[in-house]
C-alpha cells in the first residue's frame, strides 16, 4: 500500500465531502422578518418624510466604528430618495458608555438638534468611544460644540422617558436576536447579507416595488 | 534522514490520527461557517490547536516521520487542555463569571451541539483520540 497516494486521496476525498455537503446544507432562509411592532416604535426618531413608503429602519450604537462607516451611505440612500425613504432609528447600546451616548441623543432630540450630535459624535467617535474606557465627558463637550444646550441636556438625559425608551430598544434587539451594529431593515425586510450596496440595492427594489404598488391603486 | 517507521502499525496510528485532526477541523469549519454557528472565544483556542495538527500530520503521515510527536505532542495537549475547561464550564461544574450581553456568543450556551453532542465534548474526545494514536505509535516504533 503506498502511504503517500492514501494521504493525498484522504485530503482530497475530504475535501470533495466538505465541498459537497456546504452545497447541499439546507440553509434557512435569513429568518423569519421579525414582528413590525419589534422593528418600529412610536419613540423611536424618524428621519425624512413621516409617510414615505420606504422605512429604513437602523439599529445602531453610537460607539460602533461600522455604525460611523455606515453613516455617510445611509444619508446618499436618503439623498438619492428623498421622496421614498424614511429612516427610523433604533438603539442597540453593546458597548460599554454606549447607553449615556444614547441618553446625549435622545436630549438632543429634544432639543432639535439630534441629527447635527449624531453626526458629531460620529464623527468624533475615535476620540471619545474608546472600547473599554469610553468618555463621556468628551462625548459631552462634542455635543455641545454641534450646538446643544448642554445644562438643560443634561437635566433631561436623567428623565425617565429615555430610560423608558433606552430599555424598550434593548429588549427589541434582544427579541430580534441582534447580531451587531448596524443592523438595517428595509421594510421589515432584513438585508440579504452584510453591506451598504445590498442596503442601497434593498432600498432602490422596495422603492420601485411601492412606486408600482401606488400606480395601480 | 527521516526516523521512519520500522512497522505498519505505528503509520497506521499516525494516519489515524492525521484523519481524526482532519474529520475535526472540516466538522468545525462547517459548524462555524455553513451552519453559521459563531464559534466562541474557548473554541478559539481549540481551533487554534486543532488547524495546526491536521497540517503537522498530514505532512508527516505522507513523508513516514516518526519525529512528528514531538511536534504534534504538544499541540495536542494544549487543545486537550482547552477543551477539558471548555467541556467543565459547559457542563456546569466550572462556574462561568456573568458577562454583560454583547455580540459573540457565550461558550457555555445550550445551542452549542452537533448531532445531539455538546461541541466541547466531542473536542475533548478528538483531541484525547490524537493524543492516544501518537502516544501508542511512539510506543511501537521505539520498541
Amino acid at each position: 500500500m503506498n502511504r503517500r497516494a492514501l494521504v493525498i486521496a484522504t485530503v482530497a476525498i475530504a475535501a470533495a465531502l466538505f465541498a459537497a455537503a456546504a452545497v447541499y446544507y439546507p440553509r434557512s432562509t435569513d429568518g423569519i422578518p421579525p414582528d413590525k411592532s419589534t422593528l418600529i416604535r412610536a419613540h423611536s426618531p424618524v428621519i425624512g418624510p413621516s409617510g414615505a413608503p420606504v422605512t429604513i429602519v437602523e439599529f445602531l450604537d453610537p460607539s460602533c466604528e461600522a455604525c460611523r462607516a455606515f453613516h455617510p451611505l445611509v444619508k446618499k440612500i436618503m439623498d438619492d430618495f428623498p421622496n421614498e425613504t424614511r429612516l427610523v432609528i433604533r438603539y442597540a447600546p453593546l458597548h460599554e458608555g454606549s447607553d449615556e451616548a444614547v441618553r446625549i441623543l435622545e436630549a438632543a432630540r429634544l432639543q432639535d438638534k439630534f441629527l447635527p450630535v449624531l453626526e458629531k459624535l460620529f464623527q468624533e467617535q475615535p476620540q471619545w468611544a474608546i472600547h473599554g474606557a469610553p468618555d463621556l465627558e468628551k462625548a459631552w463637550r462634542f455635543a455641545g460644540e454641534a450646538g446643544l444646550d448642554l445644562a438643560k441636556a443634561r437635566e433631561a438625559a436623567k428623565s425617565p422617558a429615555i430610560a423608558a425608551l433606552l430599555a424598550q430598544d434593548i429588549s427589541d434587539m434582544k427579541a430580534i436576536d441582534l447580531k451587531g451594529t448596524p443592523t438595517f431593515f428595509v421594510n421589515g425586510k432584513p438585508l440579504p447579507s452584510f453591506g451598504p450596496q445590498q442596503l442601497y440595492d434593498l432600498v432602490a427594489a422596495e422603492a420601485v416595488a411601492q412606486g408600482a404598488k401606488a400606480l395601480s391603486q | 534522514m527521516i526516523a521512519s517507521f520500522p512497522n505498519a502499525g505505528s503509520w497506521r496510528l499516525l494516519f489515524l490520527a492525521f484523519a481524526v485532526a482532519l474529520a475535526s477541523s472540516l466538522t468545525v469549519l462547517f459548524v462555524g461557517e455553513v451552519m453559521g454557528q459563531v464559534p466562541c472565544n474557548l473554541c478559539w483556542f481549540q481551533r487554534a490547536f486543532m488547524f495546526p495538527l491536521a497540517i503537522v500530520l498530514a505532512v508527516a503521515a505522507f513523508r513516514s516521520d516518526a519525529a512528528v510527536w514531538m511536534y504534534a505532542l504538544p499541540l495536542a495537549a494544549g487543545g486537550w487542555l482547552v477543551a477539558g475547561f471548555h467541556t467543565l464550564l459547559y457542563a456546569g461544574i466550572v462556574p462561568q463569571a456573568i458577562e454583560p450581553c454583547g455580540p459573540g456568543p457565550s461558550c457555555s450556551s445550550v445551542g452549542m451541539t452537533l448531532g445531539g453532542l455538546p461541541l466541547p465534548a466531542l473536542s475533548l474526545s478528538s483531541f484525547t483520540a490524537i493524543i492516544a494514536c501518537l502516544l501508542l505509535a511512539r510506543g511501537r516504533s521505539a520498541s
